[in-house]
């Protein structure tokens, strides 16, 4: 299946902003997709408010477009009543670790089997560029106006310590790793959060004058480094890319599966 | 299997009312006093080949419920006054959505966390008006363990049926108190499953475009169609739309499709109603009380009755302005500050007849309570 056989066409022109980075964000996406050969019935979804929320709309899978910060608990419900679908949640920085940041932690901790994707251009652009807990110290924002004094969640080292089971993360700029990792991430069984550095050219690159999209995936490309790279122990400031974490531990759902089946062989357990 | 007796909590006749409606995903998080349905639940649904989960909060177990019934559960959550509240913009998704499920609020005394091992009726117009927007929204209740079971089955042939939350308001004393249940056999009871579409795959199905009579045939998500839902106005896709004739249509479409229908969602029970002169309406706990008082009453030949409402929203307007017609005075008894007394003065043709007798301290509304401010309407002292 071609990768624009994924897209609802109907519902185009998308309304994200010229030079926005959600676009490489769907682009890999549906290029994962499509190498798993996925069924787009076998496909749900779940996005909660924001701008990276409008991507439900765009793709032709069973599509739920929530309420703000919840998408992960809408989506255990889906996964848990059919375990057998696959999952997808991608999420604005503010609508998953702000709003949210109680279900992102709790579906770590619990390894249900949901890909997690967090689509992070450290600002809400939605209501017009407001601060997030991913925007950092000494950012610009329409609330941050002399400069930022919240400090930023490490999304990887929250996810790691919340238990989810795969993490990862990447770049706008890295277009082909976006793709792998994120397919990795869905046929990883348990709980996978891959973050992606994003461009708002728009609200964050104007407040903070870093230049037009192609300047700040520029950005991307300088100040990241694979992880456990020789680059990094040089230089401490570059934000490392890649998969931190890989492991198995017993999924949720099927967890839950293993009880019904002793619980009705053998009674009460 | 056939029928069975037993010696049950409120909360566990709700929980019988669910699985014998066919309950297969519940959601919850421990709260007082309700917490004894999630507790059950967590033991009974795997039994049946359903699923329990404990949320990491009330927002969360209601958005879980909404996700599990898209793929064509029924879905139930239980919580109190302060978990009801955190639900609040997730029920408001489930009425734009129109997606089935039941929401069970077993009142305590509020507001805040006010008091939360006694009985209330505190929450009734949160129920009808809690979350934010012009909407419908049906809520029930019962007074003993048999309406608490029949309510229940019922409140989920509503939701099933005009593809909404339905509201469960029960209170604190009915939750806690044990009385006999008598659980029907299978079948006794009918039971709505919700209507699916029949359009084929491959051809274009639109889950939000009504049918003649108002009803959207649903598709299971993980099924043949592929569709959005949202909480944005919507076009029959379930597409975000704007248009103000797209707008105004869904909202029309939300409200119609139960206050139209108020009369026929209806449920209520009627004691000495014949020639009552002096009618009490009364609804959950509280109505417990009134019966009684009634029943006392009429055996000293005084012409009271009584109207037990088992559905408060949308309120039977019609029906409460008919009955309570040729009535001297009506006196709501119920267990906070008026909330259902408002509805039944714009109910009907003579406000100034209508009279609260309440209590609002947690202790539960007693005979002689009733009693003593009856006296005070007749003029007779206390």
């Amino acid at each position: 299946m071609a990768v624009k056989d994924y897209l609802r066409e109907r519902f185009f022109p998308h309304l994200w902003c010229p030079g926005c980075g959600h676009g490489m964000v769907l682009n890999g996406l549906l290029r994962a997709v499509e190498k798993l050969g996925m069924s787009k019935n076998e496909i749900v979804m779940v996005s909660g408010i924001g701008c990276s929320a409008r991507i439900t709309g765009y793709v032709d899978f069973h599509t739920l477009h929530t309420i703000h910060g919840r998408a992960l608990a809408f989506a255990t419900g889906v996964k848990m009543s059919r375990p057998e679908l696959n999952l997808i949640v991608p999420m604005g920085d503010g609508d998953a670790l702000a709003i949210g940041g109680n279900h992102f932690i709790h579906a770590a901790r619990r390894n249900i089997d949901i890909t997690a994707i967090v689509m992070n251009n450290r600002i809400y652009g939605m209501t017009g560029g407001q601060f997030s807990p991913l925007s950092g110290f000494g950012i610009r924002a329409t609330t941050a106006p002399f400069s930022n004094i919240d400090y930023e969640f490490d999304v990887v080292k929250l996810a790691k310590a919340a238990g989810a089971t795969f993490v990862a993360r990447t770049t706008s700029y890295h277009v082909q790793e976006i793709s792998d990792i994120i397919r990795k991430a869905i046929l990883h069984d348990g709980f996978s959060v891959v973050e992606i550095l994003s461009q708002c050219p728009t609200y964050f690159g104007r407040k903070n004058k870093a230049g037009d999209a192609v300047d700040m995936v520029k950005w991307f490309k300088k100040n990241t480094t694979p992880h456990g790279s020789k680059a990094k122990q040089e230089n401490a400031d570059l934000i490392e890319r890649g998969i931190f974490v890989e492991e198995e531990r017993p999924e949720y759902c099927s967890e839950y599966d293993k009880i019904v089946e002793r619980v009705q062989t053998q009674g009460r357990i | 299997m056939n029928e069975s007796k037993k010696f049950v909590q409120g909360n566990q006749a709700c929980v019988e009312g669910a699985l014998y409606a066919g309950l297969d995903f519940f959601a919850g998080y421990p709260i007082t006093p309700s917490t004894e349905i999630a507790e059950l639940l967590s033991d009974r649904l795997p039994r049946v080949g359903g699923k329990f989960i404990q949320m990491e909060d009330e927002i969360a177990s209601l958005c879980a419920i909404i996700g599990a019934s898209l793929t064509g559960r029924k879905v139930m959550t239980a919580t109190s006054g302060p978990g009801f509240s955190l639900m609040q913009e997730a029920l408001g998704y489930a009425v734009m959505g129109e997606i089935p499920c039941v929401i069970v609020d077993v009142q305590r005394g509020g507001p805040s966390t006010g008091i939360p091992t006694h009985g209330s009726q505190g929450d009734i117009n949160q129920a009808r008006w809690g979350t934010h927007g012009d909407h419908a929204i049906i809520a029930m209740t019962a007074s003993n363990h048999q309406d608490v079971f029949e309510v229940t089955v019922e409140a989920f042939n509503l939701a099933e049926t005009y593809r909404t939350p339905v509201i469960l308001l029960f209170d604190e004393v009915v939750g806690h108190m044990r009385e006999p249940l008598l659980i029907p056999e299978p079948g006794a009871i009918p039971l709505v499953d919700r209507l699916r579409t029949s359009v084929k795959k491959g051809v274009d199905y639109h889950p939000y475009l009504p049918r003649e009579d108002g009803r959207l045939p649903m598709s299971d998500f993980g099924g043949v169609h592929r569709y959005n839902v949202t909480g944005l106005f919507h076009d029959m896709w379930g597409f975000p739309s704007s248009e103000p004739r797209v707008v105004h249509g869904l909202l029309r479409h939300l409200v119609d499709k139960l206050e139209n229908r108020a009369n026929l969602i209806a449920r209520y029970k009627e004691y000495y109603m014949e020639d009552a002169e002096h009618v009490l309406i009364s609804y959950g706990s509280a109505a417990r009380s009134a019966r009684h008082v009634v029943e006392n009453r009429r055996m000293r030949g005084d012409n009271l009755g009584l109207i037990e409402l088992q559905t408060l929203w949308p309120f039977p307007d019609d029906i409460i302005r008919e009955k309570c017609a040729r009535a001297k005075s009506v006196i709501v008894v119920e267990l906070n500050m008026g909330q259902i007394l408002r509805e039944v003065k714009l109910a009907v043709d003579e406000p100034d007849k209508v009279f609260l007798a309440n209590r609002i301290d947690g202790v539960f509304i007693t005979p002689p309570d009733i009693m003593n401010i009856l006296r005070l309407i007749r003029g007779k002292g206390v």
